[in-house]
């Protein structure tokens, strides 16, 4: 285990981020296939959100005082599990276990099986539920502790994320922060094509919560967002709206035209891990 | 409930009528109000880690004697029972006991995934209480829960309840707080009738009871429907019909033994009755068990048929369908041959 970064020596979060991306390449690689293309979209956010903004003990991964990551759409597991892995919450090593029988890292994201992992997944608008109750429990324990929670654009289609959105803001859940994945992109096409959520600012807005809309995968852009979402005085529930590019970081995923579960050939594995590489700054 | 038939002031006769609510109590019955209600209250003063949550059903699930002793640990959250599942969970995972409070079918049918995912699926600590359960609403399939027994059977993790008057919910509601996981509980809320204190008889979770012993028949029941049996039961004396009633009030997990040493008892006929439809609950989880024993008595279920139900009075419903005091006895009666 390295010791604990001082600033001097810390990775900067491009670092990280590119990190997370390698860890998800190495994931998909073992599995073959997988939603490698949003963890490529969304390891800027979860950079950002892991070695910037939140607080948590990687050797306690239940700590009381923690802030709570709920994963709503729990088939970006690959690209949580490799934060979680940059983090030091789950050993390096147990990424080549990744969707394996008795894994700890199933390809859908499970409570009950990963550390630093709080809610299951897998039925999509599950989270921002937990989230309301969380931030509700949080308050009465007058925690200073925040819920972050992640979810997709596709999540935007169910019914019950919109009864949350109602209810965070009724209950002005200041300690409630979402992000949104907006890479239009689901199952059975463009997002927006399936079910027009824009404008979704606007929307937002207009059901009372704090709303930030940047590009996601610009790291001072979404450092600043974080920042913003948790110094804001306002008595409302927070939520980024994240703009990001499935695949990103490697460009010919990037390109690949039905990219929400992609097949990825062997060879080309190597290719990817090789194309992030190269793509480094 | 008025009788059918009594005059209106007009001079024609006064129909029964559907009601969205309406009590089980038969006139002049023993009841209790509000059971629930004050049992949480109860808990709550030693628990501080109670909490009400409601989905704009408070007044009509008793969950208003809560919410006006403790206003700041009551949670309304609005007519959104999928949200009211999620936060319920989220308040568990955060070392809360949530009492989560709607009507069973949309406890069943409309929030059944996430209470699946979010409460079974995590086994977080969430007692979900629920009203009209079964036949318990005349306003027809909207309202009927005749299925929820069955759907909450097979989610694993779940426990089931189905407490029979005012007496078992008092003792339900400490019961399910000592348990660590989540439960369903069928309620009753108004003006419960209060009936098997008269049995000396107290609620243990898992625990099947024999409230009266009999040689003819053997009837196992659940939730009110222990209340009719025990009626009938009675009213069989009088055609000198010998009848026990085993009452179930835990649906999963099933107690197994005390079940089998009563049903595998020579010579019983074997009636289960619950308000509930015929497929999934106690009575075809009692048949399975049987079979997979290989005890093989005589075999009947009462129970609600496999169809839509009607709107109308309840009185007038459970006749029909075969749930009421007089329909139980009849069945019987006709099954000995008597």
């Amino acid at each position: 285990m390295e010791t604990t970064p001082t600033i001097a020596n810390a990775p900067t979060l491009a670092q990280r981020a590119y990190n997370i991306r390698r860890n998800a390449l190495r994931m998909g690689e073992v599995q073959g296939q997988g939603y490698i293309a949003q963890a490529l979209d969304i390891a800027d956010v979860l950079a950002v959100a892991y070695f910037h903004a939140m607080h948590y003990r990687p050797e306690q991964p239940s700590w009381e005082g923690r802030d709570r990551f709920l994963l709503s759409n729990g088939h970006y597991a690959i690209a949580l599990y490799a934060a979680l892995i940059e983090a030091g919450i789950i050993p390096e090593a147990e990424l080549e276990t990744y969707g394996s029988d008795e894994s700890r890292l199933p390809m859908s994201g499970m409570a009950s099986y990963t550390p630093g992992m709080e809610m299951s997944g897998g039925s999509l608008g599950l989270g921002l539920s937990i989230a309301v109750g969380i931030a509700l429990g949080l308050k009465r324990k007058n925690s200073s502790a925040r819920v972050f929670t992640l979810f997709s654009d596709g999540e935007l289609d169910e019914g019950s994320v919109w009864e949350a959105i109602m209810s965070a803001a009724h209950h002005k859940l200041d300690n409630l922060v979402a992000i949104v994945d907006v890479n239009n992109q689901q199952a059975d096409g463009p997002s927006t094509e399936m079910m027009a959520f824009e404008p979704l600012v606007d929307k937002l807005r207009g059901f009372g919560w704090f709303v930030q809309r940047v590009d996601g995968n610009d790291l001072d852009a979404v450092v600043a967002a974080f920042d913003t979402a948790k110094s804001c005085p306002e008595p409302r529930p927070r939520i980024i709206v994240a703009d990001t590019l499935m695949g990103k970081g490697v460009p010919f995923l990037e390109q690949r035209e039905k990219n929400h579960f992609i097949r990825v050939e062997p060879h080309e594995w190597q290719l990817a891990l090789g194309a992030l590489e190269a793509g480094r700054q | 409930m008025k009788p059918s038939g009594s005059a209106a002031p007009t001079g024609k006769p006064r129909l029964t009528t559907s009601a969205m609510i309406a009590s089980i109590a038969a006139e002049g019955q023993r009841t209790r109000p509000a059971p629930f209600g004050h049992a949480l209250v109860e808990l709550a003063r030693n628990r501080a880690d109670v909490v009400g949550m409601t989905a704009d059903l408070g007044k009509y699930t008793d969950l208003h004697i809560f919410a006006k002793a403790f206003p700041d640990r009551y949670y309304q959250m609005g007519m959104a029972e999928q949200l009211l599942f999620g936060a319920a969970s989220g308040f568990a995972a955060e070392g809360f006991m949530p009492f989560a409070t709607t009507y069973a079918v949309f406890a069943s049918r409309r929030a059944y995934d996430f209470i699946h995912q979010t409460i079974a699926e995590e086994d977080r600590n969430v007692k979900i209480v629920c009203a009209l359960p079964g036949l318990t609403s005349g306003y027809g399939p909207s309202h009927q829960a005749a299925e929820d027994l069955a759907l909450f059977r097979a989610m694993p993790n779940m426990t089931v309840i189905d407490p029979c008057d005012a007496h078992e919910i008092e003792q339900v509601v400490p019961a399910i707080a000592a348990h660590q996981g989540p439960v369903y509980v069928r309620l009753l809320r108004g003006q419960v009738p209060v009936v098997l204190d008269e049995y000396g008889y107290n609620f243990e979770l898992g625990k099947a009871s024999l409230i009266r012993d009999g040689r003819d028949v053997l009837i196992i029941s659940t939730g009110f429907m222990t209340m009719r049996a025990l009626e009938a039961a009675k009213a069989l004396t009088g055609d000198r019909v010998d009848a026990a009633v085993l009452h179930v009030p835990t649906i999963k997990p099933l107690d197994s033994e005390t079940i089998l040493r009563e049903a595998g008892k020579p010579g019983r006929l074997v009636v289960v009755t619950e308000n509930h439809t015929v497929i999934g609950g106690l009575g075809e989880a009692t048949a399975a068990l049987l079979m997979r024993s290989g005890v093989h008595p005589v075999f009947r279920q009462i129970a609600l048929p496999d169809e839509f139900l009607a709107a109308g009075a309840l009185p007038t419903l459970h006749d029909r369908y075969g749930i009421s005091t007089a329909e139980v006895s009849r069945q019987i009666k006709q099954w000995l041959g008597r």
